[in-house]
């Protein structure tokens, strides 16, 4: 069975929430909606206060050239503009609605058929989704129609699907994988008619026997795309090892995937361009998961939440946090962020909350490092995390540079099996901060 | 025998020789000519290699002072007017004149002031946890108090005060030399001057929020009222994003801002006690007027 | 209250603690097997040694470093204690296995820095230390011979050559072929030497063990005892009279010792496999050339003291191959 070269860990897999059927969660009373939920220039707010808006009005639009459009996913009346705390605690514009009713943009159409026919031509398709605010779902949340702009000169020869879903816990992949294969399959031949070729390969790691047995089923129907199991292994998901994993080719250092030909998409991404594409709806909502070790089994849940509704409104209708809870977690264990403020609200990409119990949310405290070179062992991208993380705590940016600090994809598995604690990667991400302050001035000069 | 010795004396020699001359050769062809005025410049300066004239090191500093036969913008904020002096000398220039600057610490929410509503348990780094989040007290513009600007000090003038987690400027150990403000992700330290008889007058606070935000995170965060610039009579404040700013080149030290201020946000610092309704003075601490403020003198752990 | 880190959010099971005692487990059954064979004496010194070296390491870090007190519990002293033992004659006095940790505990390891910072490996800087200072005490010409434990008749402690000086005397005079154990003796671990280093099956099941456990990788172990194997060997063909079989060298003196449980220490071994692997295979080549042509009998421990001072050497110069600079 296939998997990437380098290094990998193996943390336990606790998806507790893997069996349980999506549930479309409940609408909010007041939403707040980020005017920018993306990777790239900030988006221009469109709406003022007063302004009525339905479901799928344009918010904010894209003016930059890496940039994407927010859309409102409620109906209502925008009660302000100003700014609301994202739940690291920093505060970003914010555009505050009080939702009435629930009416939605005539265009969109609401029905549940599957619409099989792909009418747009593949200029369309990428204009399409950029008018619908398509961003990669993966985490980085970073422009999809910006990939689909394929650079002269380089020739897409793969589209590689990621429903690897490598994080612990994290269960809202597998979750669309069972529910929607088909608008799925329907997604990927989307994005092979924009990209104009005829290969897929969908990358599942096989701890979802399930997702794996109906998407190579439905793969039958849709010549071209291949669904290839994987070994189990941290962090399957990340781009350039899925890529690796998939083809056996190298990204190279400092360049994007499509240098070895390759365009990577989540399996939520193949979603949404499926809804914007034949059913014009933006993105407005995404499969979550709610779950934790010390939550009770009925209250693990997989949730279609729409944007802009307050963490803590979520958390309650999963009948509250336990305990002991010690630490909530945006994203997965390995890469995702501690949740600092419950009122904020969920963004395009929210994937999870994830609660930490009380033991395991206190991080050991470090030892001596013991130069045992299991964070040489474990980092995917050959880099030497205890080196690196030397040279960032005595501030030797330039040697961090020549020792490829920026390689460094900040997966998590140095800090994760470092057996004396160290905090490995709070160092290396202070130096790919500034060496690439340092690369800004160098590129000025 | 003796031929032997002959030989060895004989080769032994024409290699020297022969090497000495190439030694001599790539002498010439390398060599660099220096300005004998930048070791005398150089040994005028401190040779802390601080880095706070803005120059890789004291050498540097002399360097760039001899290049450009000048002293624009070239000081030593260490050895200050009369190390500048000595160097104008050298140089045959005159020395300007240069205001002692010293390092405030422009934020006094730390453990006391704000209100912990998170742990931290990262590494303790002012960076990495910048990175994380807004901060333990929820103010995403203050101090984070894990010491990254008491690390950057070579002089030994800045530490955290266990008790509030905020640093501290000794203000006679401290020369200006700026490494803190570059080390410092959030702009906390400002280099303001020293003033006359060390008085200071400073707004202790760089939170943007609107008033009602950054009160609910900080007791003492300036609300952005605007009441101080009303009743400042030589116009140093200014107040732009819900900040107030005193510019310290304006300002005549009359401290009715301070009297004004809601909040306390204003400190004035190493004024006699002049009457009972005055807060006490301070003597070394460079921000200690504050009657939210619990830290008593003395009690300064150095141990950080 | 909530916690705040940096992801990642969850921790392996790993820690420097279960190392150290996962290593102080794997030497458990060469510690067995040195009670079996050299009795009482065996379990003193092993006793004494690691008692005395966590109580230097205790005291140092207490009273001279004050630095760090966990590091006390978490087991690495205990393995220097132990190494050390296993590296000395079972009729060695007390009073120079406590000299011998002290010199272990504090030369070797606190002068640095305490775990973590020290070049060489502690419990063969206190044994080359016993090894100079004290020559007779660490009596290389005649070591205790095995007399199993529960054998009955058992009175008098014999005095015998080593195997390793029965080699050496091989390769000088080119005699004595028919004095050396058998290799099942050898193997079993029945034949003169220093308490932990007779017997090469137990020495093994350790090996195996810290390898199952992911405390060690293969690399150092194999690259030793690989590239002894194969440099005797050649010897062995130029001149059979001369150098005895390699598989003799394997198994006699403190090679197995060495590969399993000394060169793979991790502090003074190098990070990335490629690294280990040369630090493996100079270790094994030159022990044989010790063996082979140096004045004494045993080099296993000069060889690796050699090799970690090597090996930041070979951590700045021998590189992991990074991910995307494939030409």
């Amino acid at each position: 069975m296939k998997t990437f070269n380098k290094g990998g860990v193996h943390p336990e897999e606790n998806k507790l929430a893997s069996n349980n059927k999506t549930k479309v969660f409940p609408l909010t009373k007041k939403a707040v909606v980020f005017v920018s939920q993306h990777l790239g220039a900030p988006a221009t707010c469109l709406v003022q206060k007063g302004d009525k808006v339905k479901v799928g009005t344009l918010l904010a639009r894209a003016d930059a050239f890496i940039c994407a459009n927010t859309h409102s996913p409620y109906s209502g009346t925008v009660t302000k503009v100003d700014v609301a705390v994202d739940f690291n605690g920093f505060k970003k514009p914010a555009i505050y609605i009080d939702v009435e009713g629930d009416e939605w943009e005539e265009s969109i159409d609401r029905t549940a058929d599957i619409k099989r026919e792909i009418t747009l031509e593949p200029k369309e398709i990428v204009q399409r989704m950029k008018d619908c605010g398509i961003v990669g779902l993966g985490g980085a949340a970073f422009p999809t129609n910006v990939k689909y702009m394929v650079p002269d000169g380089k020739k897409a020869e793969f589209l590689i699907i990621n429903g690897v879903e490598c994080e612990p816990y994290l269960t809202s992949d597998n979750r669309i994988m069972i529910e929607n294969t088909e608008e799925i399959f329907i997604g990927i031949e989307i994005m092979k008619k924009a990209l104009g070729i005829n290969t897929a390969l969908i990358g599942i790691e096989n701890n979802k026997p399930e997702a794996i047995k109906l998407m190579t089923a439905m793969s039958e129907k849709y010549k071209g795309t291949e669904v290839v199991p994987l070994k189990l292994k941290y962090p399957q998901g990340a781009e350039k090892q899925l890529i690796n994993a998939l083809t056996g080719r190298e990204v190279p250092s400092g360049k994007l995937p499509i240098e070895v030909g390759c365009v990577v998409d989540n399996v939520g991404t193949a979603l949404a361009i499926y809804q914007a594409v034949q059913k014009n709806k933006p993105l407005i909502d995404n499969v979550m998961t709610f779950t934790g070790k010390s939550v009770k089994p009925e209250n693990q849940k997989n949730l279609l939440v729409r944007v802009g509704t307050p963490l803590q409104e979520i958390i309650d209708y999963c009948g509250g946090l336990p305990e002991d809870t010690g630490k909530l977690i945006s994203g997965g264990p390995m890469m995702g962020k501690a949740i600092m403020d419950t009122s904020a609200p969920t963004v395009k990409t929210t994937s999870s909350i994830l609660v930490i119990n009380e033991k395991e949310a206190k991080r050991q405290t470090p030892t001596p490092c013991i130069r045992c070179g299991k964070c040489v062992d474990a980092c995917p991208m050959g880099l030497e995390p205890v080196l690196l993380s030397t040279l960032c705590s005595q501030d030797k940016w330039e040697e961090a540079e020549n020792e490829c600090v920026m390689d460094c994809i900040e997966c998590g598995c140095c800090l994760f099996t470092c057996p004396a604690n160290r905090p490995l990667l709070d160092l290396i991400r202070v130096g790919k901060f500034k060496v690439g302050a340092l690369r800004r001035a160098r590129a000025q000069k | 025998m003796g031929t032997i010795i002959i030989i060895g004396v004989i080769t032994l020699t024409v290699a020297g020789i022969v090497l000495s001359l190439i030694l001599y050769l790539v002498a010439q062809k390398f060599k660099v000519v220096e300005d004998p005025r930048i070791d005398l410049v150089a040994e005028k300066l401190p040779g802390a290699n601080c880095g706070g004239c803005g120059f890789a090191g004291c050498r540097a500093l002399a360097e760039a002072i001899v290049k450009a036969e000048n002293l624009e913008g070239k000081a030593c904020p260490v050895g200050g007017v009369p190390v500048m002096a000595q160097v104008a000398d050298v140089m045959g220039l005159k020395a300007e004149a240069s205001d002692p600057m010293v390092a405030v610490v422009r934020c006094n929410g730390g453990k006391c002031n704000t209100h912990k509503k998170v742990s931290y348990d990262g590494a303790k780094d002012c960076v990495v946890a910048n990175q994380n989040f807004a901060g333990e007290g929820a103010c995403s513009f203050g101090c984070l108090g894990l010491g990254n600007c008491s690390r950057a000090c070579k002089f030994d003038a800045l530490y955290i005060n266990e008790q509030t987690g905020l640093p501290e400027v000794n203000q006679d150990k401290c020369v200006g030399c700026g490494a803190c403000v570059k080390a410092c992700p959030r702009l906390v330290i400002e280099l303001r001057k020293k003033g006359l008889k060390d008085r200071r007058v400073f707004v202790s606070c760089i939170n943007k929020d609107k008033g009602a935000a950054a009160k609910k995170n900080c007791d003492v965060a300036c609300i952005g009222c605007g009441k101080c610039e009303k009743v400042c009579p030589f116009g140093a404040i200014t107040v732009a994003n819900n900040l107030s700013y005193i510019d310290f080149n304006k300002c005549k030290m009359c401290r009715k801002c301070v009297a004004e201020c809601p909040t306390g946000a204003i400190h004035a610092v190493n004024f006699p006690p002049a009457k009972p309704k005055v807060e006490k003075p301070a003597e070394e601490t460079a921000q200690v007027n504050n009657d939210n403020n619990p830290q008593e003198k003395g009690t300064v752990n150095e141990n950080i | 209250m909530f916690n705040i880190s940096g992801s990642p959010h969850v921790h392996g099971t790993m820690s420097t603690k279960k190392i150290m005692w996962g290593v102080v487990i794997a030497m458990l059954p060469a510690f067995l097997v040195s009670i079996y064979f050299f009795g009482i004496d065996a379990l003193l010194l092993t006793l004494v040694s690691v008692a005395s070296c966590l109580f230097f390491e205790w005291a140092i870090q207490k009273y001279i470093l004050k630095g760090d007190m966990s590091t006390v519990a978490d087991g690495s002293a205990v393995i220097t204690g132990m190494l050390l033992a296993f590296n000395v004659p079972s009729s060695l006095p007390i009073w120079l296995i406590i000299l011998g940790s002290l010199v272990a505990i504090g030369v070797g390891k606190m002068t640095f820095g305490g775990l973590g910072k020290n070049p060489f490996n502690p419990a063969l800087v206190g044994r080359v230390f016993l090894f100079l200072s004290f020559p007779t005490d660490m009596a290389m010409s005649s070591w205790p011979k095995p007399a199993p434990l529960f054998a009955s008749n058992v009175v008098e402690t014999v005095t015998g050559p080593t195997s390793l000086n029965i080699i050496k005397g091989i390769t000088k005079t080119g005699e004595g072929l028919d004095q050396l154990p058998s290799a099942l003796d050898m193997f079993l671990g029945s034949m003169g030497g220093s308490l932990g280093e007779i017997s090469a099956i137990a020495i093994l099941i350790g090996g195996v063990y810290m390898l199952c456990r992911k405390i060690i990788t293969w690399h150092i172990p194999v690259a030793f005892l690989a590239s002894a194997f194969i440099f005797a060997g050649i010897l062995h063909l130029v001149s059979p009279e001369t150098y005895v079989a390699p598989y003799y060298h394997l198994f006699a003196g403190g090679m197995m010792l060495g590969a399993v449980f000394m060169a793979t220490d991790m502090v003074t071994s190098p990070l990335t496999h490629k690294g280990q692997l040369i630090f493996g295979c100079g270790c094994g080549i030159l022990t044989i050339i010790f063996r082979c042509f140096g004045p004494m009998p045993e080099g296993v421990s000069f060889a690796i003291l050699i090799m970690n001072g090597v090996t930041p050497l070979i951590n700045k110069f021998i590189k992991t191959d990074k991910f995307g600079y494939k030409k």
